[in-house]
C-alpha cells in the first residue's frame, strides 16, 4: 500500500484549535531528505503551533502525519525523538542549575553514563564549531552558547529531522553566519532541516523551499530561488505594507536625558550590572540600542527610569536636573515615561483589569485621585480612551490584562504611556511578539512622539527595526554600552561588532 | 468518560462568588458522611451544629461575640494576603494583644475613668503591631521567610503568656492559679444588650468592615497592595515600595489581631486566662479566604465560621460529639473552597469534543 | 559523664523526628512545591502511628500505617494544586489546619493510653562497645532508618536519572515538560514521598520521642522541618545536620533544668522557635545565595498549556 516516499516527511489536513482561535487549519507541509525546508509565517500565524504537532507537544485535531510513507501518530515527544525528530525551541527548554552535561542528559532517551556523554559532547562540538564545555553550570552561559548546548543535544540523537524554531532571535549576525555554516554542513550530511523563521533574509540566504502560514492556512508552497525577498513578504502579509515614512526630520533641540558614568550593581544575581553608562538624549530625536537579549537591557531601563536607583545621583540628569535620587513617580513628574520589554508582571498587573491597569502609572500625572480617593470615573474614561485611539482589540475595559492578547497588551502600555505625553521615553522592545499591523502603528506612533519635541530611547533586539525608526544607534553588550553613531554611517556589519561588544575604532570604521 | 478542565478565556466573575456557597454546601456532605462515619445522626448532628445555637436571639448574639475577633482579624489579614504577605501568625498577635490590654486592664484595676477602656484596646493594638513589627523588621531587614517566624512567635507568645499568668500577671488572691483577677468595670467593654454578652467589640468589628471595605477599593494604599500582591515588578514599575507594603500590611494585622486580643479579654472573657483564644488567629486565615479577601465577605465567612464554634459546642454538649469537629469542618471548608476556586479559571467539559 | 551520654542521646530522638520530615521536605521542595502542610502530615502520622500501635502491637505496623497516612493526606494536597491549579501556600495551611483537626478528632479515644514505646534495637557487638556503643548502636529501629534515608535521599538527589529528572522539574517546569517529562506525575510522586516522612516523622513522636497521645503534640515541628530545609540551602547533608543542631537546642531545655539552671521553663520552651527565627534571619539575609539554591520554580504554578 506504501510505496517508498521520495519525502521525508509529510503532513496532511494538519488542523489544532484552541478555546477562541483556529491556531492551524487544513495545512499541509512536505520535507525532502537533505532538504533545508523554510516555514515562513508572521507571529501568530501557526507556525509554532504545527511543529509542536510534528514533535507530538499537541495533539492535532484533525490531519496526517507520514514518516518515511508510513501514517504515524506522534504520541509525545519521546517518541518523536525516536523516529528521528529533533527541535530547537525559540525559548531554551534549559535547566540554569544543571551542567550541560546533565541538561543533555536530561534530552535523551536512552540512558547514557555521564563521562562518556562528556566525550561525546566534545566530539560533536568540535566537528560542528560550536565550542562548548559540558561540565558549566548552564547560569553561567551566554545565549549563544545555551543554543549551541540545545543543537549539540539534538545532534547527539542523529536525527532524520531538525527543526528550529527562529533560531536566530537571539543571536548576533556575526553569530548567525556560524551557525548557517554549521546548518549547511548538515543539510549536506543528509540531515532535514524545519527552518522557522519571519525573517525573510535569512531564508534567502539558507532554504531550498518554503512553506508559508497565514492566519493559521497555508498560503504558499514555493521553491526560495524563484521567488524574491518581496514577493515571499506579500504571501506571508498578505496585503502589501504601506511603507513606512520616516517622519520628516525634526529639529533636534536641547538634552532631555543624559546618563553621566551611570553604574548599577545589578539586584538579581543572575542579572547583569551596568558600567560607565553614558548616553544623551536630545528633543526630537529616536536613539536605538541594539543588543543581544539578557546584557543589559532590562538594567538600562529600570536604571533610567528610577525603579532601581544607586548613590550617586550626579549620574542621570533629567531636564538639566540630577536626578539618579528620584523615584520612578518623580520622574514621572519630570516628563519620563518608560514601556519595559516584560508586559504581564512588568508593565501591567496580569489578574487587574485595564481600568486599574490605566491608573498604574498615570494616576499622578493625570490626577485620578480626589481628596484622597481613587476617582474611578475619570480612570475608566482614560481607559477607554486608551482602548479606542490605540485600537486595543478587548471585549470591554473590565477585562483582566492578561486575558489580552500579546500584540493587544502592547498597544495598551504604549497607549497609556503616550497619551499622558511625556517628553522623555523610554521604550523596551516595542514590538516584540506584535503582529505586523500593530507594530507599524507602535512604530509610528513613537516617531510621532519623537516629532512632537519627545526625547525617545528605544532598546530592542529587532535590528530592522532599529534601523527604520533611530536617527542615531548603539549597542549594550554586557551592562557596556557603545559609542553611538549617526543612522547615515550605520551598516548590519557593524552592529554586528558592537553588539559583541568591539568597539569601532576611527581609522576602521570602514573596514567593519 | 471523565470530565477535564478547560481553561476559560477570562474568569469567571459569578464562579468567584459562587464558589464559596459550592464549597460550604461540599463541607456540609462531607460532615454527613463524617457524621455517619462517627455513628451519629447526621440530622441531629447538622441540627445541632447549624441551627440549634442560633434559634434564640442570645444564640445570635453569642454568635457574634463568636465572630468580632474573626472579622476584625478577618478583614485586616485579608489586606496582606492580597498583596502577597502571608502573616499567619496572627494567633500570636492577638496573644500579645491580650497581655498588654490585660495589664493595662490591672495596672488601672482601682481606678475608673472613661479612658481606661480606650487605653486597653490602643495597647492590645500595640502590643499585636510590636508582634507583628518583628516580623515585618525580618522579612524587609533579612529577607527572612514571614510564614515561618510569624508562626514561630506564636509559639513564643502562648509561652509568654503563661510565663506572665503564672508571674507578674496572676491573681494575688487567686490561691496560685494561672489566672488574673477579673477586671474591674471601668475595663470591661460595655454590654450593648442586656442579657447578653453582646459588647462594644461588635461594633468594632462592623467599622472594622467598613474601613477595610474603603482602603481596598478607593484608596492609593488599596491599589498599591493589590498591585504588589498580583505583580510586585510592576508595583516597583509605578514606583510603589514592596517593603512599605509589607510594613504596612503587617501593622494593620497585627494591630487588628492586637486589638482582637484585648476586646476578648476585655469583653467576654473579663480577665487574663492561660488560653484566651480558641484559635481565632488561625481561623481568621480560613475566614479571610473564604471571604475572598473582601471586606464585605469577610463579614459573612466570619459569621459561618463563629457557627461552627458554637455547632462544636452545642453538639458536644447536646451529642456528646468531640469539640475537635470544628477544627475537621474549617479545614474541610478552605479545602473544598480552594477546590472549587478552579472554576474560576476553569470550566469542567464532560465530552472530548473540541470547541 | 552520664549526663553527657544522656545528653546525646536525647538529642537523636528530638533530632530524629525532625530529620525526617525536613528530608521528606527537601524532596517535595526539590521537585518545585512548597508544602506548608508538614505540621497536619506530621500530626497525621503521630496518631495513626498510635492508633495502630494500640490496635495491632506491632511497631512495624504503625510506622508503615503512619507513613500511608502522611502519603494519604498529602495526596489531597498533590491533587488541588497540581490538578486543581489551588494556589501552594493556601493549600498548605489547610492542610495543616484540617491535619491538626481531623488528628485530634481520631485521637479522642486515645487520650490516657499508655504505650511502652517501640524496642531499642542493639546492634550485636557494636553495642557493648563502651561509651560510643550505647549511644550510636543500641537505638530504635527508627533512628537507623532516618540516618538510611539521608543516604537514600543523598544517593538519590545526586547520582540517580530519577533524582536528575527530580531536580530538572524544579528547576524550570516548563522546560522539563517541553522535554516530555510529566511534570505532574514527579511532583506528586515527590508530595507522597513528603507526606510518608513527616508521617513517619510524627509516628516517631507518638510512639519513641513521649510514647503517648497529646492533641497538637507536634507542636510547630513541621514548621521547623521546613525552616531547616532553608537552613539546609536545599543540601541533604545539612539537613542532616540541622538536624542535630535543632535537637540539641531542644534538648536544652529538658538538662538546664536537671542542671539546676533558674531559667524559667517557658523561657527554655521558646529556645527552639526562637532559634529558628534567628537561623532563618541568618541564612536568608543573603539573597543571591538563597536564590542560586532554591528550586527555581519554587512555588510556581505550572499550567500544562503554556
Amino acid at each position: 500500500m506504501t510505496q517508498a516516499s521520495e519525502y521525508l516527511i509529510e503532513l496532511t489536513g494538519m488542523r489544532k484549535a484552541f478555546p477562541g482561535v483556529l491556531a492551524t487549519d487544513n495545512v499541509d507541509l512536505k520535507i525532502r531528505p537533505g532538504e533545508v525546508h523554510a516555514l515562513l509565517g508572521e507571529n501568530g500565524a501557526g507556525k509554532s503551533t504545527l511543529v509542536k504537532m510534528i514533535y507530538g507537544i499537541l495533539k492535532p485535531d484533525a490531519g496526517e502525519i507520514r514518516f518515511n510513507g508510513k501514517v504515524v501518530n506522534i504520541k509525545n515527544p519521546a517518541h518523536a525523538r525516536e523516529l528521528g525528530v529533533a527541535m530547537v525551541f525559540q525559548h531554551f527548554s534549559l535547566f540554569d542549575s544543571l551542567t550541560v552535561v546533565e541538561n543533555i542528559s536530561l534530552g535523551m532517551d536512552q540512558k547514557s553514563d555521564m563521562k562518556a556523554l562528556a566525550e561525546k559532547i566534545s566530539d560533536v562540538s568540535e566537528r560542528y564549531g560550536l565550542p562548548l564545555d559540558p561540565h558549566r553550570h548552564v547560569y553561567t552561559l551566554s545565549v549563544g552558547e545555551r543554543q549551541r548546548i540545545e543543537i549539540i543535544r539534538c545532534l547527539l540523537q542523529e536525527p532524520k529531522l531538525l527543526i528550529m524554531d527562529e533560531p536566530t532571535s537571539v543571536l548576533t549576525p556575526q553569530e548567525v553566519d556560524k551557525l548557517f555554516i554549521t546548518l549547511k554542513r548538515l543539510g549536506e550530511e543528509g540531515l532535514s532541516i524545519l527552518y522557522i523563521s519571519h525573517k525573510l533574509d535569512e531564508i534567502k540566504a539558507l532554504c531550498d523551499d518554503a512553506t508559508i502560514l497565514r492566519l493559521g492556512k497555508k498560503v504558499g508552497g514555493v521553491s526560495v530561488a524563484e521567488e524574491s525577498t518581496g514577493s515571499l513578504a506579500a504571501m506571508m502579509m498578505g496585503e502589501e505594507l504601506k511603507e513606512f515614512k520616516q517622519a520628516a526630520k525634526t529639529t533636534v533641540g536641547d538634552v532631555r536625558l543624559e546618563a553621566k558614568n551611570l553604574n548599577m550593581i545589578a539586584s538579581d544575581p543572575l542579572g547583569i550590572s551596568l558600567r560607565n553608562i553614558n548616553l544623551a538624549i536630545r528633543a526630537g530625536e529616536v536613539v536605538g540600542i541594539a543588543g543581544v537579549a539578557g546584557n543589559g537591557q532590562d538594567e538600562l531601563l529600570t536604571a533610567l527610569n528610577g525603579e532601581h536607583r544607586n548613590n550617586d545621583p550626579e549620574s542621570i540628569y533629567i531636564e538639566g536636573k540630577a536626578s539618579a535620587n528620584l523615584n520612578p513617580n518623580q520622574r514621572r513628574e519630570l516628563g519620563m515615561a518608560s514601556v519595559p520589554e516584560k508586559r504581564l508582571g512588568h508593565g501591567a498587573m496580569p489578574d487587574m483589569n485595564l481600568i486599574d491597569n490605566a491608573f498604574l502609572t498615570a494616576y499622578d500625572r493625570l490626577g485620578f485621585i480626589k481628596s484622597g480617593l481613587i476617582d474611578y470615573a475619570k480612570t475608566r474614561a482614560f481607559a477607554k480612551e486608551v482602548i479606542s485611539d490605540f485600537n486595543v482589540k478587548t471585549p470591554r475595559a473590565n477585562v483582566p490584562a492578561a486575558s489580552l492578547s500579546g500584540g493587544n497588551l502592547q498597544k495598551f502600555i504604549i497607549g497609556r504611556e503616550f497619551k499622558q505625553k511625556p517628553t522623555i521615553l523610554v521604550v523596551s522592545q516595542p514590538t516584540w511578539g506584535v503582529d505586523a499591523g500593530a507594530a507599524q502603528t507602535i512604530r509610528e506612533a513613537i516617531r510621532e512622539m519623537a516629532s512632537q519635541g519627545a526625547a525617545v530611547l528605544v532598546i530592542s533586539q529587532d535590528l530592522d527595526e532599529l534601523m527604520e525608526i533611530s536617527d542615531r544607534m548603539g549597542a549594550i553588550c554586557g551592562g557596556v554600552l557603545s559609542k553611538f553613531y549617526p543612522i547615515e554611517e550605520i551598516t548590519i556589519e557593524k552592529m554586528g561588532l558592537l553588539m559583541a561588544g568591539v568597539e569601532l575604532e576611527e581609522g576602521v570604521k570602514h573596514v567593519a | 468518560m471523565l470530565p477535564r478542565l478547560i481553561k476559560r478565556q477570562t474568569p469567571s466573575a459569578s464562579m468567584v462568588y459562587l464558589s464559596p456557597v459550592l464549597a460550604l454546601l461540599l463541607t456540609l456532605a462531607a460532615s454527613i458522611v463524617l457524621f455517619l462515619m462517627m455513628g451519629v445522626s447526621p440530622a441531629s448532628a447538622l441540627h445541632a451544629f447549624f441551627v440549634e445555637p442560633i434559634s434564640s436571639g442570645y444564640g445570635l448574639s453569642e454568635l457574634m461575640v463568636k465572630a468580632t475577633p474573626l472579622i476584625i482579624i478577618g478583614v485586616a489579614l485579608s489586606l496582606g494576603f492580597r498583596a502577597g504577605v502571608w502573616n499567619i501568625g496572627a494567633e500570636g498577635q492577638l496573644i500579645l494583644g491580650g497581655i498588654f490590654g490585660g495589664a493595662t486592664a490591672l495596672f488601672f484595676y482601682e481606678k475608673t475613668g472613661f479612658y481606661i477602656i480606650p487605653l486597653i484596646l490602643i495597647m492590645g493594638i500595640v502590643g499585636g503591631m510590636l508582634w507583628a513589627g518583628i516580623v515585618a523588621f525580618l522579612k524587609t531587614r533579612f529577607n527572612a521567610n514571614e510564614i515561618l517566624t510569624s508562626l514561630m512567635l506564636s509559639y513564643v507568645a502562648a509561652l509568654l503568656l503563661n510565663l506572665l499568668i503564672h508571674g507578674p500577671l496572676k491573681d494575688p488572691d487567686g490561691f496560685n492559679f494561672p489566672e488574673s483577677r477579673l477586671f474591674s468595670d471601668s475595663a470591661l467593654l460595655p454590654i450593648l444588650y442586656d442579657g447578653t454578652r453582646l459588647h462594644l467589640g461588635a461594633v468594632i468589628a462592623l467599622i472594622a468592615v467598613g474601613l477595610g471595605w474603603i482602603l481596598l477599593s478607593r484608596t492609593l494604599l488599596g491599589y498599591q497592595i493589590k498591585v504588589i500582591g498580583d505583580a510586585p515588578a510592576a508595583g516597583e514599575h509605578a514606583g510603589f515600595s514592596p517593603s512599605k507594603i509589607i510594613w504596612i500590611t503587617l501593622l494593620i494585622s497585627g494591630g487588628a489581631a492586637g486589638l482582637a486580643g484585648a476586646i476578648e479579654v476585655s469583653g467576654p472573657i473579663g480577665q487574663v486566662l492561660p488560653n484566651i483564644s480558641p484559635g481565632y488567629g488561625f481561623a481568621a486565615i480560613i475566614v479571610a479566604y473564604v471571604g475572598r479577601l473582601h471586606p464585605f465577605g469577610v463579614l459573612l465567612s466570619g459569621l459561618l465560621l463563629a457557627l461552627s464554634y458554637l455547632g462544636g459546642e452545642t453538639a458536644q454538649i447536646k451529642l456528646n460529639l468531640p469539640v475537635a469537629v470544628t477544627g475537621v469542618f474549617q479545614g474541610l471548608l478552605l479545602f473544598f473552597l480552594l477546590a472549587s476556586d478552579v472554576l474560576i479559571h476553569y470550566r469542567l467539559q464532560l465530552s472530548k469534543e473540541v470547541v | 559523664m552520664d549526663i553527657l551520654i544522656a545528653a546525646i542521646l536525647t538529642i537523636i530522638t528530638a533530632a530524629t523526628p525532625l530529620l525526617f520530615a525536613a528530608l521528606g521536605e527537601l524532596v517535595t521542595e526539590k521537585s518545585g512545591v512548597l508544602n506548608l502542610g508538614v505540621e497536619g502530615m506530621m500530626i497525621m502520622g503521630a496518631i495513626i502511628g498510635f492508633v495502630t500501635v494500640h490496635h495491632t502491637g506491632s511497631a512495624s505496623v504503625a510506622i508503615i500505617a503512619s507513613m500511608i497516612a502522611g502519603a494519604f493526606i498529602a495526596s489531597i494536597f498533590g491533587i488541588l494544586v497540581l490538578k486543581f491549579h489551588a494556589r501552594q501556600v493556601p493549600t498548605g495551611l489547610a492542610l495543616t489546619i484540617f491535619g491538626l483537626g481531623l488528628s485530634a478528632l481520631i485521637g479522642q479515644s486515645m487520650i490516657g493510653v499508655a504505650y511502652t514505646g517501640i524496642p531499642k534495637l542493639a546492634i550485636p557487638g557494636l553495642a557493648s562497645i563502651p561509651v560510643i556503643g550505647n549511644i550510636l548502636f543500641n537505638q530504635d529501629g527508627l533512628v537507623y532508618l532516618s540516618i538510611l534515608m539521608v543516604i537514600v535521599v543523598y544517593w538519590f538527589m545526586n547520582k540517580s536519572r530519577a533524582g536528575l529528572i527530580l531536580r530538572a522539574v524544579g528547576d524550570s517546569h516548563d522546560a522539563a515538560h517541553a522535554m516530555g517529562y510529566s511534570v505532574v506525575k514527579i511532583r506528586f510522586m515527590a508530595i507522597l514521598f513528603g507526606g510518608a516522612m513527616a508521617g513517619v516523622g510524627g509516628a516517631y513522636l507518638s510512639l519513641a520521642y513521649s510514647p503517648l497521645w497529646v492533641e497538637g503534640m507536634t507542636a510547630g515541628r513541621g514548621w521547623i522541618a521546613l525552616a531547616l530545609v532553608v537552613f539546609a540551602s536545599w543540601k541533604v547533608g545539612r539537613v542532616l545536620l540541622g538536624a542535630y543542631l535543632f535537637g540539641g537546642i531542644t534538648i536544652l531545655q529538658l538538662h538546664a533544668q536537671a542542671l539546676g539552671i533558674g531559667i524559667p521553663s517557658q523561657v527554655m520552651s521558646m529556645l527552639p522557635y526562637l532559634a529558628t527565627i534567628l537561623v532563618l534571619v541568618f541564612i536568608s539575609r543573603d539573597k543571591t545565595k538563597i536564590k542560586l539554591n532554591s528550586p527555581a520554580s519554587l512555588g510556581k504554578p505550572f499550567h500544562e498549556s503554556r
